[in-house]
């Protein structure tokens, strides 16, 4: 298992946003939380990426980060130096996550994908990116990439999500409109390879042809038998793209239902009040 | 694709950088370059009377001219004083109270680089940061020349390329050098941009300047290679007085690039430099500091008092100068490198960083003195406040009656990390003929939790990201600065918001 949270509570300020919260994900898997506005959704990102002000109060998350398959000789050297697929020390090991510093949480494998991702005036995307993914592969005990390497990947990785390499250039979403901001966060975590996608809201504010490159790129990153993905959204149609194997309504800091793909749908018809008091 | 190429390249450069700033990071848990070297000194007896002003005359076998306008400056200056205008908090000096002259024994004139007493190459490898002038030093085949002047406890040890630049028609010397062999020169020049009366720290260094460095760009040379002086304070007590004179005549350029370590004392220590600038016709003066003397330590003991007095002169017609500084260093600093923009069509820019943490004060700023037509001024300054600190921009714009179609562009950005520290922008802005066209823009932020999250969560620890955030903050002027001090500038910014973060 990759994730395992159990009777998480978290508050922000005075209050109490989670309250008990459980959930199972394994390597492989794709989750979707949908919920109401202010059921805490954004409060379980921001407590897994390990934001300062939200607060844990009680529970646990373990984090078990898959087995990566090693890279095979000869064949994958040509690709080894651009690629970030190598082998992660503590593979196999569970680690408490609640433990661990944010930068530390993201060394280990967690990508946090923001709903509305920051600006860094004056530092490039290119700068910001190869900094941080060579922070995380040192914390790993990898290489560093060097220059020629990581602008391959860099290159790689937004073509995939169909972004200017332009766009890398320059300040990190700074001047950037809401869909590429969001196409930014995608190429983020092409290039920095995590094991645990945690998705906010990244198909709001898009329209339907970045919707589709935002799509493509969650399943062609994250759709493998070694990572696993936490979809959080309000809306059913980039589950129609990206697929969820498991579906849960999170209403007033609790799972209160959990399903497959159809519940999505339910959903979409019959609104989550309907749901959530049923359960 | 071969763009690309270039730019990873580019980009690998900066990622070494950055991995080198985090591992200086890492270790300077204490000031890096706080140790002192063990040269021998021949002082000047300590305090400040004529006699003193004779000793130092007397001891650079100064011709009779130079003394007396060392006196004339010395008897003004006792009847002078301390401003106290600026935003500084300044325990009183007592100027009777520090040595004013200290030379390492003299050597045997060098031949080769390989001479040069192993001591002040170490010096050199202990500061390590200018690549290009440590394999210049180290003999390495191709690397880009860089002249080094080493001002090693106020008195010039080495000097390379000479020949190379004397070929060009450069002359490159200290300015005790300078004094003997091109008198008249300097005699016509010296105290006419910033006059012998200036201000009481400029008149003090007129009395006591050690020594310093003398640059002549003839017209229509391009200086082959950018010109790089080393100023280190190396004796506890020891006041430093450079003096810097940098002419380019008609159609002229360079390149000077000034940097600077101290090692860690308890003493204060009082550093007041004049540097005086002169473009003629289409002439262009660029001006490099990177600053990092010593700040004091966590608790606002010791350190740097550093009033400095730049100014530059664009006489001719189109001439340009142009100052960046990047000041992380110094208790106490206080410094307006300005410009004075005569000739018609001239220009002057000033790019500014500013960093003060723990207890430091800064009042820094420019002046852009707007006296002839179509002149044209930019202002570019960065001011990051940490701990305790307070840190001004204070800069004036003139517009002469006489100076018409003026533009200036101003920009002052202020950075403040913690709830301790202050920021404060002080423009003045006069402007006596309406033609002038005055931009001025003002920020003040902080480093928010939202980026500083954003940059952890993507692997950053809080160290790096505040780093990473300061020299996004500071680039613009960064980008102005030759490769090597972008280097040097970046590993200073981090090291000196050390202990800033958490």
């Amino acid at each position: 298992m990759m994730l395992k949270i159990e009777n998480l509570h978290a508050t922000v300020g005075d209050t109490e946003i989670l309250k008990g919260l459980s959930l199972e994900i394994n390597a492989g898997e794709i989750h979707a939380i949908m919920g109401p506005n202010g059921a805490g959704k954004s409060t379980l990102a921001y407590a897994l990426g390990g934001r300062p002000g939200y607060e844990v109060t009680a529970g646990s998350v373990s984090f078990t980060p898959a087995v990566r398959p090693e890279p095979v000789e000869g064949q994958g050297e040509q690709e080894s130096g651009a690629s970030t697929s190598s082998a992660r020390t503590g593979e196999g090991e569970a680690v408490d996550l609640l433990e661990l510093d944010p930068h530390e949480r993201a060394a280990a494998g967690i990508f946090l994908g923001f709903q509305y991702p920051v600006e860094i005036p004056g530092v490039s995307n290119l700068q910001f990116l190869r900094e941080s993914l060579n922070a995380q592969r040192k914390a790993r005990g990898e290489e560093a990439l060097n220059g020629a390497e990581f602008i391959k990947l860099a290159k790689d990785k937004a073509a995939l999500l169909k972004m200017d390499m332009d766009m890398l250039k320059r300040a990190v979403n700074v001047g950037f409109s809401g869909g590429e901001k969001k196409r930014n966060e995608m190429v983020q975590m092409g290039i920095l390879d995590p094991q645990l996608a945690i998705l906010d809201e990244t198909d709001s504010g898009l329209d339907i042809d970045a919707l589709r490159t935002v799509g493509s790129g969650i399943n062609s990153i994250m759709r493998k038998p070694d990572k696993a993905v936490l979809l959080i959204t309000h809306y059913q149609r980039l589950l129609e793209l990206v697929e969820p194997d498991f579906v849960h309504v999170l209403a007033d800091g609790r799972i209160v239902k959990t399903g497959g793909p159809e519940l999505a749908l339910q959903l979409e018809n019959e609104g989550y009040e309907a749901i959530a008091e049923a359960a | 694709m071969s763009e690309s190429v270039k730019t990873s390249d580019y980009d690998a450069d900066r990622k070494e950088m950055n991995a080198e700033a985090q591992q200086a990071v890492d270790k300077a848990s204490t000031y890096e370059f706080g140790w002192s070297s063990d040269i021998e000194q021949d002082f000047a007896p300590k305090g400040l009377n004529e006699d003193t002003v004779r000793f130092i005359s007397d001891k650079k076998g100064e011709p009779e001219w130079m003394l007396e306008w060392r006196l004339k400056a010395f008897r003004q200056w006792e009847k002078m004083e301390s401003p106290d205008w600026a935003k500084l908090d300044i325990p009183m000096i007592d100027y009777q109270d520090a040595y004013y002259y200290a030379e390492p024994k003299p050597r045997e004139k060098l031949g080769s680089l390989d001479e040069v007493d192993p001591e002040i190459l170490r010096v050199y490898e202990k500061l390590g940061i200018p690549i290009e002038e440590q394999k210049v030093l180290a003999g390495v085949e191709g690397a880009r020349k860089v002249a080094v002047d080493a001002v090693f406890d106020s008195v010039s040890v080495a000097t390379t390329f000479r020949k190379e630049l004397e070929d060009a028609g450069v002359i490159f010397r200290s300015i005790s050098e300078a004094i003997k062999q091109y008198p008249d020169l300097v005699r016509q020049y010296l105290g006419k941009v910033v006059p012998m009366h200036d201000n009481y720290f400029a008149t003090l260094n007129c009395a006591v300047f050690s020594d310093g460095t003398f640059v002549y760009i003839p017209k229509g040379v391009k200086c082959p290679m950018e010109l790089s002086t080393y100023f280190r304070i190396n004796a506890e007590n020891t006041g430093q007085f450079e003096r810097t004179l940098i002419i380019a005549e008609e159609g002229s350029y360079v390149s000077y690039l000034e940097g600077c370590t101290a090692p860690m004392r308890d003493e204060n220590q009082l550093h007041a430099a004049v540097v005086e600038l002169v473009a003629m016709d289409d002439a262009e003066i660029k001006y490099s500091t990177v600053q990092n003397w010593y700040p004091g330590d966590e608790n606002g003991k010791g350190g740097i008092y550093n009033f400095v007095t730049k100014r530059g002169l664009c006489q001719g017609k189109n001439s340009k100068i142009s100052w960046t500084q990047v000041e992380t260093g110094s208790a106490v600093t206080w410094k307006y490198p300005s410009c004075v923009l005569n000739g018609e069509g001239s220009v002057g820019e000033f790019y500014s960083v500013a960093l003060t943490n723990n207890y430091q004060q800064a009042d820094t700023g420019t002046k852009m003195i707007h006296n002839g037509k179509n002149t044209r001024s930019t202002i570019i300054s960065k001011g990051i406040s940490a701990g305790h600190s307070d840190n001004t921009y204070r800069g004036l714009v003139r517009v002469g009656p006489n100076a018409e179609n003026v533009r200036n562009f101003t920009q002052c950005d202020s950075l403040l990390l913690g709830d301790q520290s202050g920021a404060h922008t002080v423009p003045y802005i006069e402007v006596k003929n309406p033609t002038a066209t005055i931009e001025h823009e003002a920020t003040t932020s902080k480093i928010s939790d939202d980026q500083m999250f954003y940059a952890q969560q993507r692997g950053l620890d809080a160290e790096a990201a505040v780093s990473l955030i300061v020299n996004g903050f500071a680039k613009e002027v960064l980008k102005e600065l030759p490769m090597e001090f972008a280097v040097e500038a970046q590993k200073l910014l981090a090291i000196s918001l050390e202990g800033s973060v958490g």
